[in-house]
């Protein structure tokens, strides 16, 4: 059991319907410490459900969930969870998702340093200080008094990054981040990215970017009908490939010459 | 061919601003008290338990679906009889009006919260807040910058709608009106004089809405 041990994340026998859409069924999976894992699948095979039951964004209906030293344990016979220790949990995990999802009536600054001084109450100037650090590593600390709205979509999910890393989490949960982006602002978010994951914090990574995917993360797990199909270190898995599956939705990205 | 004299108005000037004075005060009553009702059925429609949204709907559709006037007399004349309390023609006037107003505001302010992105508000659970604190931050804020214009459209309705409390012999400018008309003899005049009143701090006031409306839709 030493995996578990080490492990950030922990998640056994995790399910998930809506209504009687079964889109989670039992889920098995671990991410160590300062791990990078990313997320692969066929659009509506549960990548983003099961990314948002990391942070109980979305509340499975049985498993367990643990992060870090937090475990919650869900099905018919335990009670779901309240808002005040739902909340707790989140703050933990940090989260980006596709469209930015910026507060628009929000400077930059503004938005990085809301949660820090509202969730984690820290006084304003400690909250600016954290949130001027953060938007110089990601390289927007000249931008901190302008709205979100002047931004380029790259420099929009670099603030969005920089807002969920000044609630100093323990993971960070990346949701298709670049799919939302025009081609030549990709590069930067995933640099971002890969900095992060080189300063040993903990990912999850959905995405469709297989060459980032391959360089960056150290495991792929490959999702396919709400159940995890393939799961290995990522050379192996993007490159040689066993299950039919992975070769199938892989094959439709090599065709692309990545 | 009718002599119009407006001079003879100036000897009831006191008794037009005095009128004016009760129904600029009681449209400010019953839209602060409107907007109390108002954000209290809102949240009640938004709320996960069943019984809150349909005690809300309840009530703004009694409010909607029946006549403001009819409201108005109930509860001056009913509802006493019913709850076992005495009713001042104010006190009955400024609940109906609020209420009234209330159901209407409620469905504004529901549609304001309602219109802001559902990513906003996961935004702000992802981040560790509790739901109470993203409204309060995150969703209100934006939500009240689309509800100014039709808040301030039903407000100038609510203005206009302080007219029917003459009916409880509430001293307001239509009833200060019909005094002065009876005294005088020159209705024409007076009711005249009462609708320019009401006009005059209408009209801008809607010239200032519709500015308001395309300024919100250029951002
Ligand atoms: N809140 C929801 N309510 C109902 N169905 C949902 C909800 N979220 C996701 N689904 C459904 O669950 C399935 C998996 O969705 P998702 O996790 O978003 O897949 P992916 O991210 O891999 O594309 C899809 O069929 C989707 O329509
Ligand atoms: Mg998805």
């Amino acid at each position: 059991m030493t995996t578990s041990q080490t492990a950030m994340i922990d998640i056994t026998g995790l399910r998930k319907s809506f209504g009687p859409l079964e889109v989670l069924k039992d889920i098995n999976l671990q991410v160590k410490a300062g791990g990078v894992v990313a997320l692969l699948g066929p659009s509506g095979s549960g990548k983003s459900t099961l990314l948002r039951c990391m942070n109980l964004l979305v509340v499975p209906d049985a498993g367990r969930i643990r992060v870090g030293d937090t475990t919650f344990q869900f099905g018919a016979s335990t009670e779901r969870p309240g808002t005040k220790p739902l909340a707790a949990f989140r703050s933990r995990t940090g989260m980006v998702f596709q469209n930015f999802n910026l507060f628009p009536h929000m400077t930059v600054l503004e938005n990085v340093i809301e949660a820090p001084i509202h969730v984690r109450r820290l006084d304003r100037k400690t909250a600016i200080d954290l949130g001027m650090s953060q938007l110089e590593k990601v390289g927007l600390a000249d931008r901190a008094s302008q709205r979100p709205q002047t931004l380029s979509g790259g420099q929009k999910q670099r603030v969005a990054i920089a807002r969920a890393l000044a609630m100093e989490p323990s993971v960070m949960l990346f949701d298709e981040a670049t799919s939302a982006l025009d081609p030549e602002l990709v590069g930067e978010v995933l640099q971002t990215m890969q900095q992060l994951a080189a300063d040993g914090m903990t990912m999850v990574i959905v995405t469709h970017e297989i060459a980032f995917a391959r360089d960056v993360a150290d495991r792929v797990v490959f999702m396919r009908d709400g159940y995890v199909v393939e799961e290995g270190p990522a050379g192996e898995v993007i490159n040689t490939p066993r299950m039919e599956a992975t070769k199938t939705f892989l094959s439709h990205f090599h065709k692309g010459a990545i | 061919m009718y002599q119009w004299d407006f001079s003879i108005l100036w000897d009831y000037r006191w008794i037009f601003l005095q009128g004016l004075g009760v129904t600029v005060s009681f449209t400010l009553a019953i839209i602060a008290g409107g907007l109390v009702v108002g954000l209290a059925a809102a949240i009640g429609l938004l709320s996960r338990f069943a019984v809150l949204r349909g005690v809300s709907l309840g009530f703004i559709e009694i409010f909607r679906c029946t006549p403001v006037l009819v409201q108005l007399i109930w509860c001056y004349y009913a509802l006493p009889m019913l709850a076992g309390v005495e009713m001042t023609p104010v006190t009955a006037s400024l609940l109906a009006l609020s209420c009234y107003g209330g159901a209407f505001y409620a469905e504004i302010i529901r549609g304001g919260i309602v219109s802001i992105d559902a990513g906003q508000s996961e935004a702000a659970s992802a981040l560790g807040m509790t739901p109470a604190l993203a409204m309060r931050r995150i969703i209100l804020p934006q939500a009240l910058r689309r509800m100014v214009p039709p808040l301030m459209n039903q407000s100038i309705l609510q203005f206009k709608n302080t007219s029917l409390v003459s009916v409880l012999a509430v001293p307001d400018l239509v009833y200060q009106g019909q005094m002065a008309a009876h005294d005088s003899f020159r209705p024409l005049e007076t009711y005249t004089a009462v609708a320019a009143a009401y006009f005059a701090i209408l009209f801008p006031l809607t010239l200032f809405v519709r500015w308001r409306e395309r300024r919100s839709e250029e951002t």
